[in-house]
């Protein structure tokens, strides 16, 4: 309630009050604080400088530009051509030099898996995962099992034109037959090479597996790919089936489901994307993950 | 909607006095009729009904039509809730009672309930998304709980459904208190208080079926927009209208905010959603603005969401409260004067500091940028004034938990506000913009201050409309504590997640090759999303504890008459 003529004094503080009174509250007259003041001017003066250095107010065309011009897209323009100067060089090294040559020389390998690691990261890790190690159905890049080949001139050929790749007629095109889903061979064929396949890397087969009839559907069937004894076959992509490494793993419900189902994954066909100087280090870089051959 | 009953206290009326508790009594003899306002909401309502029936009829998709289903539900509710109010009210609602304001806190109650319960879902679905951060595999690969929807479910229910409440519940509560007057509107109140949550339950719901704007903070669609300016319209006319009737010879300052606040977020909503439906019988709109303009409104709209709600709204809810509980005067009314002035002023530019190094002009990036640190001190005026009001009464931090929640909050809103302008500056907004050091400022301000000072301002609140003692001291300091650390845990682990992750972003390899891939940086912060999820989860559990001693409150005896009916009741313990 206010009384203006006899103002209200605070007895901790003994400062004046406004007089007013709201439900109970008060307000001291405190002046401001001093540091506060002078902070929220030097902040209001430093506006001020900033705008007058930077572009900051709209005009009817455009905007005041600022003392000396500076632009964010030119900023950015500045920072790409220092990359490429320092990029450039190294890259016409990589251009030049043959996969093997980039391999035995510490300078250009360094050079090839920096970049490649970069490029690895943003197309491959999504799918082959950050280090490369893969997933059910994505393979292992670490290990030295490869369906296409572990050469440097392979690698690069998968990474160049892709697996299973429509757009790109060099692309890897071999496909397993759907060997359930469109009848060729029967459940209990099927039952009997799935039995069979695990007994070829010594995994333990079902009590009454048919093996015999398994042996001899997969010598019909399988063998003009995965090979007689199903080591497998690179020009086909076929995978070797006596090995550790499986790239839609090795219960029984995978391996028949793979007789079902059949077919393959597929892999973009890089060259598409990625130029040739880019591919060499890429193609160096998983070479040096581990299973390069 | 807004009925002022202007004289009923000359209606014929006696009065009884109970001899011992000295309780006043109210009874009207008049006769009892319908009110404008009844017939006049009824009438909508049910206008409102038959054609949400329409649209149900013809709705594009099963997720629209179970929306129209609930505008059915909640219109015909409504007018039924008119009728059961009618045969329980008295003929006439006097405005005073013996000389004394008859405050209306019958809302009041609800809001401040119906914000524990947001709280406690808002919180609860942000801690499972911060689990599904930490554990990508908990989202079951179900598309309703997937972190896409479940993360606007989070922010709005914790802003706008416990956020909102708090602040209608404690503005009514305010206003009528420093007015000395009761609020305005027979049942606009309610219609403000009923309406505001039933757009909460469609916007959420919205978003776990699908529906939304995909515009952050801004999802709901425009017929949960275009009820909620009905809604907010109404708001806004209570609040002046119960301003107008003020006994007071001045507006106190929590008044100043709460206005700033319902003006401008109403200024904002309409600016942001200026859209065109598909169809009415569609949810889905259009934005008038596309790109960069887009871009521009939407942060304009969503860092005043910020200003207007989450700051100016609660430093009412300060101004009110700290005093109130310190029993100390405001420090400085001038620096209260400036600093509102100044905050209303340079927060409306500072919006286009969300978008630096985008395609916005660097003049506009310019702008947000420098007011954004000419926000700085009206910001930390509101701390000093808070903070400074406990001068005298500092010693009651060590007896009151619920006075050392309110300072703490302070203390954040302090430290929040600082670190804004800071990542406002460019060069730190190269590194800080897009990484979760984002989520760690958000969090400092949306736990340390909003959350701790409306917790602060419930523990006053719900005892003294309820005329309950709080249950248990003891239990507010193991709430103060328990969340406090939780939120060390959260905002720390945020800072060194986001700072990790910016830094590993810009890493170059010495040939000038990025270093590092994006699944890497994720990788990286896996460890911190699991600090982040603890800290969540320490931090809900202090909430429980605050509706565990609410509820023991509520359940213990009234100490003293009805608020309603005693306007003088002196509130603080």
């Amino acid at each position: 309630m206010a009384d203006d003529s006899h103002p209200h004094i605070d007895a901790h503080t003994g400062k004046t009050t406004t007089g007013h009174e709201w439900d109970g509250i008060r307000e001291l007259n405190t002046p401001l604080p001093r540091w506060w003041l002078w902070t929220f001017y030097a902040c209001i003066l430093w506006s001020f400088g900033y705008w007058i250095v930077y572009p900051a107010w709209p005009l009817i065309n455009g905007a005041t530009p600022g003392l000396f011009g500076w632009h964010s897209r030119a900023a950015v323009v500045e920072d790409i051509k220092g990359l490429e100067t320092l990029r450039g060089p190294a890259d016409a090294k990589l251009e030049k030099a043959s996969l093997e040559d980039i391999e035995k020389t510490p300078e250009l390998l360094t050079i090839a898996r920096s970049q490649g690691s970069a490029l690895f990261g943003n197309n491959c890790a999504p799918c082959h995962g950050a280090g490369g190690g893969g997933s059910k159905g994505y393979p292992n890049l670490n290990s030295d099992r490869w369906l296409w080949g572990g050469t440097l001139a392979q690698i690069q050929t998968t990474i160049t034109h892709g697996a299973r790749w429509d757009a790109d007629p060099a692309t890897h095109t071999s496909l397993m037959p759907s060997f359930g889903k469109d009848g060729i061979l029967k459940a209990a064929e099927i039952r009997a090479t799935a039995n069979f396949v695990r007994s070829l890397s010594g995994l333990p087969t079902e009590k009454d597996a048919d093996l015999a009839l398994g042996k001899k559907t997969f010598a019909d069937n399988c063998a003009a790919c995965h090979g007689d004894e199903g080591k497998g076959n690179k020009e086909m992509g076929a995978p070797n089936l006596t090995t550790k490494v499986w790239l839609y793993g090795n219960s029984l419900d995978d391996i028949t489901q793979r007789i079902v189902v059949g077919g393959g994954g597929q892999m973009p066909a890089w060259g598409a994307k990625l130029s040739g100087e880019q591919i060499k280090a890429l193609t160096v870089f998983v070479h040096t993950l581990g299973g390069g051959q | 909607m807004i009925e002022i009953n202007e004289g009923a206290a000359d209606n014929g009326q006696f009065l009884c006095v109970c001899a011992k508790e000295g309780l006043i009594v109210t009874t009207s003899v008049a006769a009892k009729s319908v009110r404008p306002g009844e017939m006049g909401l009824g009438v909508v309502l049910l206008a409102l009904a038959f054609i949400w029936i329409y649209i149900f009829s013809k709705a594009y998709t099963g997720a629209y039509e179970f929306h129209a289903a609930l505008f059915v539900l909640a219109s015909l509710t409504g007018a039924a809730g008119i009728v059961w109010r009618y045969d329980r009210r008295e003929a006439d609602t006097p405005l005073t009672i013996d000389g004394r304001p008859n405050y209306n806190m019958g809302p009041v109650k609800f809001l401040s309930l119906a914000s524990l319960f947001w709280g406690f879902a808002g919180m609860t679905v942000g801690l499972i998304i911060a689990c599904e951060l930490a554990f990508p595999w908990l989202n079951f690969d179900t598309a309703y709980i997937n972190f896409g929807r479940l993360r606007p479910l989070h922010t709005s229910a914790v802003i706008f459904a416990f956020g909102g409440n708090v602040l209608i519940a404690t503005s009514f509560y305010v206003v009528q208190r420093t007015s000395r007057a009761r609020l305005a509107g027979d049942l606009a109140p309610w219609f403000v208080a009923l309406g505001y949550n039933f757009f909460i339950v469609v916007a959420g719901t919205g978003y776990l079926l699908g529906i939304t704007r995909s515009h952050e903070y801004a999802e709901p669609e425009w017929y949960a927009i275009a009820f909620l300016v009905v809604v907010w319209v109404t708001y806004l006319l209570v609040f002046l209208g119960t301003l107008a009737r003020r006994v007071e010879p001045h507006i106190y300052v929590a008044n100043w905010f709460y206005l700033a606040f319902i003006v401008t977020i109403a200024v904002l909503v309409l600016g942001n959603n200026t859209e065109m439906p598909v169809s009415i019988f569609s949810s889905k709109s259009y934005p008038l603005w596309s790109g960069v303009q887009d871009a521009m409104i939407q942060w304009w709209y969503g860092h005043n969401a910020v200003g207007f709600f989450l700051t100016a709204g609660f430093l009412a809810i300060m101004y009110y409260f700290v005093p109130k509980r310190a029993e100390r005067p405001i420090y400085s009314y001038r620096l209260s004067i400036i600093h509102f002035w100044a905050l209303i002023f340079l927060y409306i530019w500072a919006g286009p500091h969300h978008l630096h190094y985008t395609a916005l002009p660097d003049w506009a990036q310019t702008l947000g940028m420098t007011f954004s640190i000419m926000l700085w001190m009206p910001s930390w005026g509101g701390m000093i004034n808070g903070l400074m009001t406990l001068s005298g009464a500092w010693d009651k931090l060590r007896t009151d938990p619920v006075l050392r929640m309110l300072v703490v909050s302070i203390a954040f809103y302090g430290m929040a506000t600082f670190e804004g302008p800071l990542m406002s500056v460019k060069e730190v907004n190269s590194l800080s913009h897009y990484t979760d050091w984002n989520i760690g400022h958000v969090h400092s301000g949306a736990l340390g201050w909003v959350a701790f000072v409306s917790f602060g301002a419930l523990y006053c609140l719900i005892p003294w409309v309820f005329n309950r003692k709080l249950y248990s001291n003891l239990l507010v300091d193991w709430h103060f504590w328990i969340a406090t650390i939780g939120i060390v845990f959260y905002i720390s682990a945020m800072w060194v997640a986001g700072i990790m992750q910016g830094l590993m972003w810009r890493a170059y390899t010495p040939e000038g090759y990025l270093e590092y891939s994006f699944i890497e940086t994720t990788q990286a912060m896996h460890p911190m999303y699991v600090i982040r999820a603890l800290g969540g989860a320490m931090f809900l559990a202090g909430l429980l504890i605050m509706i565990f001693n609410i509820y023991k409150t509520l359940a213990s005896p009234a100490i003293a008459v009805a608020p309603e009916a005693s306007a003088q009741l002196a509130p603080a313990e």
